[in-house]
């Protein structure tokens, strides 16, 4: 989109986006719910403390630093001149949040946006890294995405950067779009949770040296499930609110928004729910979760943009590979994802941003989805792994022995998450 | 060689940047996008192995 293309924005859409945003936190409530209970028990508190960490030094990090290098696409930024092309490639907004009051309502709801947004996505890797990553080093990984590699996203594709611009450059469509945070969000969050588990590696006692991976199944497995319905409710906020600000969509498409978030995850079940019925003789809640969250996921690129039938069939195709992503990366590539993140985020995201080049009207969206593709993982990806290598020789990314043996909660707090478990034998063998 | 699969990357991405600026007609772009996407997708699959290999040798 070109400024130019950017509508005014009357009084009655600004707070209808605002009531918006301010029930989207409930996506980053039910993500950190389904960390924590996909988790096992003796690291729950850890888990759901450094959730809260999380989302506090992703907030801080992001009004000290992060926002100003994100920028906005009425603001300033960085760029050169190559081949006759203007390469925007980082924002130069004012320091602190400088001018918060006085920028127009759109820019200041772009900035809350953008808040949640940098939240969620600090908060993907935690729950990868779960039962080995200490607090300080979730916080630190945190303060790098909400510093560095987000801002880079969110101003290419938000900001008004060169992947937003590839319409107006190249003539692809109408730039790269992603209006609920497919490839800003879930994309980097996904890649990040990948290096985190590289880096990390698996959790003791996941991969014997001889047999299959040993399962490590979730402590809890009601609180998976209600996290997803948490998520939905934060998801249809989030996406129609991406739509109004990032979309610039009409009042008649916002209820189709939120249809298409809510039918993309419907179907990403039902097949998550098939595939696992199918290949274990019953259906696995746990994958059934992760599916859910992958078509929500999916949806979030482009809900605003393409029809239900469409929106169907992206739930379709992310409730069927998220199953068997979660088997290949497990069995197959030996990650130890206890969350799924990288299933649900990255693949997720990533089927998110094609499918938007697949179904959305523009001629050559196509080719700018695919570029922002290329741009993300081939630039994010190394970039995140530099970041994380170069944090793990200060703060290391592995739990120590102790912390393996003991659990995160006894290891870094000092008490359990449920003091009273008692182990006892079965009742009903008395 | 997982580093060498993360350096084989951001080739991809500058091949995808690259076909933008040679060529204006669609089809030339798209196929040396997807070339350039190709490469990624093997410098994945060689930082993938690369942390299998690590993986093996480290198996508690």
């Amino acid at each position: 989109m070109t400024l130019a293309a950017i509508p005014p924005m009357s009084d009655s859409v600004f707070a209808l986006t605002l009531a918006l945003l301010l029930l989207a936190p409930l996506a980053i409530a039910g993500v950190a719910l389904v960390n924590t209970g996909l988790g096992r028990s003796r690291s729950a508190a850890q888990s759901i403390l450094g959730c809260l960490g999380i989302v506090a030094v992703a907030a801080v990090v992001f009004a000290m630093l992060g926002a100003t290098f994100t920028g906005s696409p009425e603001g300033a930024g960085h760029s050169f001149l190559l081949f006759g092309k203007n390469w925007n490639w980082l924002g130069a907004g004012p320091w602190m949040l400088g001018e918060l009051n006085s920028d127009s309502p759109r820019s200041q709801l772009a900035l809350l946006f953008e808040f949640l947004s940098v939240a969620l996505t600090a908060l993907i890797p935690w729950g990868s890294g779960a039962e080995r990553l200490r607090l300080t080093v979730g916080c630190a990984v945190a303060a790098l995405l909400s510093a560095l590699v987000f801002p880079l996203a969110a101003h290419w594709i938000w900001g008004g950067g060169w992947l937003a611009q590839l319409g107006v450059n190249f003539g692809l469509g109408a730039g790269f779009l992603d209006g609920g945070g497919a490839a800003t969000v879930h994309m980097i969050g996904g890649l990040s949770a990948l290096t985190v588990v590289w880096i990390a590696g698996p959790r003791k006692g996941k991969f014997p040296k001889e047999g299959l991976a040993t399962a490590m199944p979730g402590h809890n497995t009601v609180a998976v499930l209600f996290g997803c319905l948490l998520a939905l409710v934060g998801w249809m906020a989030w996406n129609v609110a991406g739509a109004i600000l990032w979309l610039h969509a009409p009042n008649s498409a916002l209820a189709g928004t939120a249809v298409n978030t809510l039918l993309s995850a419907s179907m990403a079940l039902i097949a998550a729910f098939t595939v696992t019925r199918i290949r274990f003789g019953k259906p696995d809640a746990s994958i059934c979760a992760n599916g859910w969250l992958a078509g929500l996921v999916a949806s979030s690129a482009g809900a605003g943009l393409i029809s239900p039938a469409a929106a169907l069939l992206v739930g379709l195709v992310a409730g069927l590979a998220t199953p068997l992503l979660v088997e290949l990366l497990e069995l197959a590539l030996s990650i130890d994802d206890p969350s799924g993140a990288v299933s649900v985020h990255a693949g997720g995201g990533l089927w998110g941003i094609l499918a938007v080049g697949l179904f959305a009207p523009p001629a050559g969206q196509l080719l700018a989805q695919l570029v922002g593709i290329a741009a993300l993982l081939g630039l994010a990806l190394p970039l995140i792994y530099l970041l994380f290598r170069m944090l793990d020789r200060v703060l290391p990314f592995g739990a120590n022995e102790e912390g393996e043996r003991l659990g995160m909660d006894l290891h870094e707090l000092g008490g359990s998450a449920y003091p009273e478990f008692v182990i006892h034998r079965d009742e009903s063998q008395r | 060689m997982k580093y060498a699969g993360l350096l084989a990357m951001p080739a991809g991405f500058f091949l995808s940047i690259t076909a933008l600026v040679l060529f204006s007609a669609p089809a030339p772009r798209l196929i040396f996008v997807l070339c350039g996407l190709a490469v990624e997708a093997m410098g994945l699959a060689v930082a993938v192995r690369g942390h299998m290999e690590e993986r093996g040798d480290r198996r508690s």
